[in-house]
Formats: structure tokens, C-alpha cells, sequence
């Protein structure tokens, strides 16, 4: 964990729909993010950055998780962990990415 | 006239289609936005370069796209689909009332004077507009809150707002089709709105011939004769000469009135095209036989274009967007199906080939003609 004067760095795995509309030519990348690390904190920081992925992971208005989406890291879905929760030390040290997934759904 | 580019919107991308004035040999392209479902491509009447489209999945909600050089780039402009002020609720299959909650855009629809201003009509039922190039879009409020706007309620497809047809001689008059609530006009930009369903007799709602509450499928208007609209509904396809004040039955002639899109010829306004299909319970053609249907006296006497078309074994649908006709001087015609093909005539009907055959299941196809 970290205060908000400093920042750590956090791999974040996107679905293919999302890397390619967000112009991401790699699996992974890498944020900054400032202060606690949260799914909220990851998500501000990846739409700061790719402002077109705004409203595609959460709604715009509510910052609701959109229902088809999952969040899971270390073999865990936090999909449904309150978003401002601290993530797992891993993610926060970067030996784990955080990984965000288009659910099953539809064909 | 050197051409025409076709926009085909499917399930799973979009693609462009382009020939010359023959309209004989065709260069496809695509798929754009692969594996998103594509609702509608729409070009700037003022500028074939600007063209607009609607992506829209499950997953990842909805997407808007710019390309201002004919469809080879895209650019992703404003997603942010907000409705103005109080939320209100609308009925819901159980008769229950369910707040407005945006889902997809349905239809762009191009200024026909300014290419930056363009509107989108949504699911759930509910009109936007945008000036500045689709960058940023704002509701008119008036429509969804139209006093009828709690009886609205969703058909099978969805409570969206699918069909906007501007009025040539004033861009403040407006026609918006919604299922399953009817047709409404405006006459001061979007502020105020009357329903505009006179005329309409439908068996699947309490009252045949309410106000509101018509599953209406799709409008069409001539340039020419710009009171004069024609609509496919859910059952029926019916005229108005009075600018949708009241609608009278054209249907007879036809083997089955019921089908989603209606079409008018681009330099006669008294030709209008329709595809029948069996029945509300049977989305196909009837008898396996895909036939546009077309009436050269503005409705009531109808013959069927064959020429070209399955005529056996054929059991797709054409959705409500997916016809369209070119402003080249024999008046091509165009329309895609669930079964993925595009068919194209460059003799205003009279002859048909396939430009594709196995594309995803066409959502919508509309026609820029090339200067």
C-alpha cells in the first residue's frame, strides 16, 4: 500500500475488445496509480489515460461495475469485493496482474 | 455520379461495400469493429466522407465511431448517454413500471444541413443530439417525457426509439418512430412533441386504435412530397398525406402485411418498396420465397420483384434498417438479411444479385451515392 504522494506500478490485464478500441498493442500494461491501491484507484487511473475505455468497465454515471464484467486477481473474482477495498499485496507488488474479463456470456 | 459505398451493420462488424454506377461489381470491406454489433452506419448528406456508427456489446456497452474519410479510419468519439433530469419509469412486460435505462443507439441519423449535427435514437426509447460532431450528446428531455411516456413499454426487441426522418423545408420539424409506443412529431427542434398515430388500428393492445402504444416498424419519406409518409407496423403498412396528422391502410395487394422496413424510390414518391414476411410468430418469408414487394401508386396495388431473389427454401427476415435506395438516376436498391446476405439492384427492383452471401446477420444497411 502506498500514500497518496506516491504512486506503484500495477499490471492490468484487458480484454482484446478493449485493448484494441483503447489502441493497446500489448497483453499487459502498466499504471502509476496514486495512493491506495483500489479497483476503483486502477480504473480512474486507465481512464485518465485511455479516456475512450470510459463507460466500458463501469457505467458513467453510476461507476457501477457493467454487469458482464469480472474482476479477478490471484485466482480470486473480486468482481464483487466493495471497488474502493485494498487489492491483494500481489497486485500491489506487482507479481500478479490485475485481470480484467469479459464474463461468459453470449456467443 | 461515380458510385455508391454501401454500410452494412451486422452482429459482428461492420462492412463497407463500394462499386461504380453500374453497381455490377463490388469491392467489400470488413469486417470494421470486429465482433461488435454493429446497429447503424449512417453518412453525412452534406459530406460522404463523415459517416457515423453505432457499436454497441453486451460486455462493453456502447461505442461511437467518426470516420471523416469515407470509412478507411475511424475515430472513437462520445459514449456518454445520459438522460436529462428526472429518470421517470415506463411499463415493463409484467405492467410494472421500470425506470429509463439506456442500453444501446439504435439509429444515427446525419443532419441533412450540417454534418456535425447528428441525432441517435436509443433503447431504452429516447431521442439525443449531437453538434459537435458526436463528441458530446444531450437528450430532448421532451419526448421521454412526454405525459404518455409511463404507458410506453417494450417490444420484443427492446423499448427503442429505431426510426428518425427530418423534414426537408425545416430542420425543426422532426418524425420518431418507437416500439412499442407509435409515432411522434415535433415542430420546435425536439422541445415539444404529439403524438402522431390517427389512424392506426393494432390488435395487440387493448385499445386497436389508442393514442399511443403502436408497435410501429419503420417511416419513409419522399423529399419531394414531404407530407406524405408511408410506415411498415408490426401488422400493416400505411400512408399519411398529411404529415403523419392521420394514417390510412395501403396494404391491400400485399401477400402479408406484416415486415419491418418501407422504402421510397429516390426520384418518385409515389413508389414504395416493402418485404413481406409470414406473420408476427414467423419472422421468414412466405412460402420460402424472398419477395420485395413494390407499388408504383403510392401504396394499395403491389407487385412482387423476384428477379434474382431465392425463390424456394428461403426462410431469412430483413430487419427495420436494413434497406436502403441510391440517388443515382435508375435508383439502386439495397437490402441485407439475418442470413447474412446483401442483395443489390441497380434497376430499381426489377433485377436482384447478391453482393454478399455470408456475412453475420445484417442489422442495417444504408447507401451514400458517390459525387
Amino acid at each position: 500500500m502506498s500514500d497518496s504522494a506516491t504512486t506503484t506500478a500495477i499490471r492490468v490485464h484487458l480484454p482484446t475488445h478493449l485493448r484494441k478500441l483503447a489502441r493497446i498493442d500489448d497483453g499487459e500494461l502498466t499504471l502509476d496509480v496514486p495512493g491506495t491501491v483500489t479497483i476503483s484507484a486502477v480504473l480512474d487511473v486507465l481512464e485518465a489515460h485511455h479516456p475512450v475505455l470510459t463507460g466500458t468497465i463501469r457505467h458513467h454515471d453510476t461507476q457501477q461495475r457493467r454487469a458482464f464484467v469480472r474482476f479477478f486477481a490471484c485466482e480470486e473474482d473480486l468482481s464483487h469485493e466493495p471497488h474502493d477495498a485494498p487489492l491483494p499485496d500481489p497486485v500491489v507488488h506487482g507479481t500478479e496482474p490485475l485481470l480484467i474479463i469479459g464474463a461468459m456470456a453470449g456467443g | 455520379m461515380t458510385g455508391v459505398r454501401v454500410l452494412v451493420g451486422t452482429r459482428k462488424g461492420a462492412f463497407i461495400l463500394t462499386a461504380d454506377g453500374t453497381r455490377r461489381d463490388w469491392h467489400v470491406e470488413g469486417p470494421l469493429f470486429g465482433g461488435w454489433e454493429m446497429y447503424h452506419l449512417a453518412g453525412s448528406p452534406q459530406n460522404t466522407d463523415r459517416i457515423y456508427a453505432s457499436a454497441s456489446l453486451g460486455w462493453f456497452g456502447q461505442q461511437i465511431h467518426r470516420s471523416d474519410d469515407g470509412g478507411s479510419t475511424w475515430t472513437p468519439v462520445g459514449n456518454h448517454f445520459t438522460y436529462d433530469g428526472d429518470v421517470g419509469t415506463h411499463q415493463w412486460f409484467d405492467g410494472s413500471q421500470r425506470p429509463w435505462e439506456f442500453t444501446r443507439a439504435w439509429h444515427l441519423e446525419p443532419s441533412l444541413s450540417d454534418p456535425d449535427t447528428v441525432y441517435a435514437g436509443v433503447e431504452d426509447a429516447a431521442l439525443f443530439r449531437s453538434v459537435d460532431g458526436g463528441q458530446t450528446w444531450h437528450e430532448l428531455r421532451g419526448l421521454r417525457c412526454h405525459e404518455s411516456g409511463p404507458d410506453w413499454q417494450p417490444g420484443a426487441g427492446g423499448m427503442c426509439l429505431h426510426t428518425i426522418i427530418q423534414d426537408p423545408r425545416d430542420a425543426d420539424r422532426l418524425h420518431v418512430a418507437i416500439s412499442a409506443a407509435g409515432v411522434f412529431r415535433t415542430a420546435d427542434g425536439g422541445k415539444t412533441w404529439q403524438p402522431a398515430n390517427r389512424g392506426l388500428q393494432s390488435g395487440q393492445i387493448p385499445q386497436p386504435e389508442a393514442e399511443v402504444g403502436h408497435c410501429v416498424h419503420n417511416l419513409a419519406r419522399h423529399p419531394q412530397r414531404p407530407d406524405t409518409l408511408y410506415m411498415q407496423k408490426h401488422w400493416d403498412v400505411m400512408r399519411s398525406d398529411d404529415d403523419g396528422a392521420s394514417w390510412y391502410d395501403i396494404g391491400d395487394g400485399l401477400p402479408t402485411d406484416f415486415g419491418f422496413p418501407i422504402d421510397v424510390h429516390a426520384h418518385d414518391p409515389d413508389t414504395v418498396y416493402v418485404v413481406p414476411i409470414t406473420s408476427d410468430e414467423q419472422h421468414f418469408p412466405l412460402d420460402g420465397k424472398l419477395r420485395v414487394y413494390r407499388s408504383r401508386t403510392g401504396g394499395g396495388d403491389w407487385e412482387p420483384l423476384t428477379r434474382g431473389l431465392p425463390q424456394e427454401h428461403c426462410y431469412v427476415n430483413v430487419l427495420r434498417d436494413a434497406m436502403a435506395v441510391d440517388n443515382l438516376d435508375d435508383c439502386g436498391i439495397y437490402f441485407g438479411t439475418t442470413g447474412g446476405q446483401v442483395y443489390a439492384s441497380p434497376d430499381a427492383g426489377d433485377t436482384w444479385a447478391p453482393v454478399v452471401r455470408d456475412l453475420p446477420s445484417v442489422l442495417s444497411v444504408e447507401v451514400q451515392t458517390l459525387p
